[in-house]
């Protein structure tokens, strides 16, 4: 980053190649919309892009990347709160519905045995349905711990708490989690 | 360690997080405590389905997009680039500065004054300092106006009778 700020644009590109993906990724199970998702990323590498040259390297940059990262999520999944409460008045919206991935998987996926697959498709719906009813700054928490593999100091800086708050938030988040997902908890831990 | 001090920890258990003293603190806990040993199962089951959700690849069109946007971005200048001087402003700056001197060479290599013109200003200096004042001088302003012709020679009738 110090070289972006530097002017060196061949080192945003750099940047923009390493981060792009978890990104993305963190950015989709946030707001549960692939093409949101890109959006949102390309706004947080602008953001980034605009404040090179006032950048100080303080803290970690993946740290400064994804709390502007976190803080767009949050606004957009507010945002699309308040949308889909509007919506839903005339036309309900199914989450399978604008749910992109899982109808590429579908498609594309050649998968030898269909029993199987569908299995395997059940648990993921029913674990992706899980996250997304966790409040949002606990579901931004699990991502960042779970995903994005950050430690607690990073994590709480970016939702801007302390690692106490943190930790318990976390561990509310896996409660939930836990009895969200009890038949495929059962029968993991039996494994 | 009590079950409810296990809650900020338990966590850092599961993913191996935790110190070395505080992993060895947890052992012997779990290792007593039922329920304990039965959610740091189920934490550790939450944590593998969690790793079974797919990761996503950026569309192709992500970084054209990204390029685009920044190629869009306005320069930013720095604030001494202000004072950077640009070849037109340097051009305008000499032509002035060339003017100025050709101006001045002019105005110089115009004549002094002879002694002469210097003595004849002093003659007339008389005469001009009574000017100043004869033309600043107030009672003269508020004389009557000048008297007609007619009226002289009728002045001048009157006093022959």
């Amino acid at each position: 980053m110090l070289d972006v700020k530097a002017g060196d644009e061949q080192s945003f590109t750099l940047l923009l190649h390493r981060y792009r993906r978890p990104l993305i990724n963190f950015l989709y199970r946030m707001v549960r919309n692939r093409e949101q998702a890109e959006d949102l990323a390309q706004e947080v590498f602008i953001r980034v892009y605009r404040a090179r040259e006032d950048y100080v390297p303080s803290a970690k940059f993946t740290t400064w990347l994804f709390r502007i990262a976190t803080n767009l999520a949050l606004n957009s999944v507010r945002d699309n709160r308040y949308q889909r409460m509007e919506i839903s008045l005339d036309a309900p919206v199914t989450v399978d519905a604008e749910d992109g991935e899982e109808k590429a998987l579908d498609v594309t996926e050649q998968h030898p045995n269909i029993e199987q697959h569908l299995v395997e498709e059940g648990r993921r719906k029913m674990i992706r349905h899980a996250i997304d009813k966790l409040p949002e700054k606990q579901r931004a928490a699990v991502l960042l711990h779970k995903y994005q593999e950050l430690d607690y100091g990073e994590i709480s800086k970016i939702l801007q708490c302390s690692e106490s708050a943190l930790k318990s938030l976390l561990f509310r988040a896996y409660e939930t989690l836990r009895v969200e997902l009890a038949p495929l908890v059962a029968q993991q831990a039996r494994q | 360690m009590s079950c409810s001090r296990m809650e900020n920890k338990i966590l850092g258990y599961v993913d191996g997080r935790l110190k070395e003293s505080e992993r060895l603190e947890m052992e012997k806990h779990v290792s007593t405590c039922a329920a304990c040993r039965v959610r740091v199962n189920e934490f550790r089951a939450v944590n593998v389905l969690l790793d079974e959700l797919p990761v996503i690849e950026p569309s192709a069109a992500f970084d054209i997009r990204m390029h685009a946007r920044v190629a869009a971005e306005p320069v930013k200048q720095s604030w001494w680039a202000w004072f950077a001087p640009s070849p037109r402003v340097v051009l305008a700056a000499a032509m002035l500065l060339l003017a100025t001197v050709w101006v001045g060479s002019r105005t110089s290599t115009v004549d002094p004054l002879s002694a002469s013109d210097i003595d004849k200003i002093n003659q007339n200096m008389q005469v001009l300092e009574n000017y100043d004042v004869i033309s600043d001088f107030a009672p003269l302003s508020e004389l009557p106006p000048p008297v007609q012709a007619d009226d002289a020679s009728d002045t001048s009738s009157n006093q022959t009778m």
